[in-house]
């Protein structure tokens, strides 16, 4: 357990963390920002995400929940703003090189990628 | 943990694929890096369930307000600066002997996050989206609440349109309280209807 209170200004709704990771944090506020931008109504968010939620190995505990909508936001932008899961998969790995190449402690950065042009 | 790892950042698989996302939707321009701090820091910071709660202590408080609410609480809400980032509709509904009002959401997890934050895991959670429906005195036994047999449970399932905040029951022994106390002892769960509000010495 962590001791919450000595980590001033961490997110918790009554003693519990809103976002477990900051991943979840990010693929949070992108929906939403999207959302706002118009690249897809809430409407059909929900139904994206409900579709992810339905399926039958979904964590007991909803602590897979954000998992579920990240899978819901690459479904979700390859459709409405024109990212292909391929891309998706290429810049994933680009980040791995990058990751993978950059000294612990420093700032990873996508030109860091050995492969990068 | 091994001691022999190298010198260099591991990034988990997760972490990349969002990674890979931000940065393919700031490149095409949908996103912007400093907007999604934004939301982040409202959502972590300045939204949570003290909102709903002083939506509650002004119901409580003032009929005219309770009457405004369970007429178009869309715009009671809103009235006190809580609007909604999706432009949901809001709906209020009062616990009372006859009703006791219980919010889920079968599909996915909508929730009123304007008044009462983000939502918390098991509201997310499969075994609550089922069984709140099918088993709601079930449900608010595990959250330790048994009601009189008198007393009908209504569930609420709330959709991307439509979000329901429950009104408590204002406790006993409270006259006269000022609204800021008052909304101390309104939980979270109590506006979410797996919960009462605070007895009068909880403050």
């Amino acid at each position: 357990m962590i001791d919450l209170d000595k980590l001033r200004g961490i997110p918790q709704a009554e003693g519990e963390p809103v976002f477990a990771e900051p991943w979840e944090a990010q693929a949070f506020a992108m929906a939403v920002s999207l959302n706002k931008q118009g690249m897809f109504t809430w409407n059909e968010w929900a139904d994206t995400l409900s579709a992810k939620l339905a399926v039958e190995d979904a964590n007991k505990s909803g602590a897979d929940y954000y998992m579920h909508w990240l899978a819901a936001l690459e479904e979700i932008v390859a459709v409405k703003c024109n990212v292909t899961p391929q891309d998706q998969e290429d810049r994933k790995d680009q980040w791995l090189r990058a990751a993978a190449a950059t000294p612990h402690g420093q700032t990873i950065l996508l030109k860091n990628d050995p492969q990068a042009c | 943990m091994s001691h022999d790892h190298d010198d260099h950042s591991h990034l988990s698989d997760t972490d990349a694929r969002v990674r890979a996302l931000e940065s393919l939707l700031v490149e095409k321009g949908y996103i912007d890096s400093k907007a999604l701090d934004i939301i982040i820091d409202t959502y972590e910071t300045k939204i949570g369930p003290r909102n709903g709660a002083q939506v509650v202590a002004k119901a409580w408080s003032e009929p005219d307000y309770f009457k405004w609410l369970m007429e178009d609480a869309t715009a009671a809400i809103s009235s006190l600066g809580f609007t909604g980032r999706q432009g949901e509709h809001m709906v209020a509904v009062a616990n009372s002997d006859d009703t006791h009002h219980l919010v889920v959401c079968t599909l996915c997890s909508c929730y009123p996050w304007s008044v009462l934050g983000l939502p918390p895991t098991w509201y997310k959670s499969p075994p609550y989206r089922s069984r709140a429906v099918i088993d709601p005195r079930g449900v608010l036994a595990d959250f330790g609440i048994t009601l009189p047999e008198t007393t009908a449970v209504e569930v609420h399932d709330s959709t991307a349109e439509t979000r329901y905040l429950v009104i408590p029951r204002r406790p006993n022994g409270t006259d006269g309280m000022s609204q800021e106390d008052l909304a101390a002892l309104v939980t979270r769960n109590s506006m979410i209807g797996t919960g009462l509000a605070l007895s009068s010495d909880a403050v």
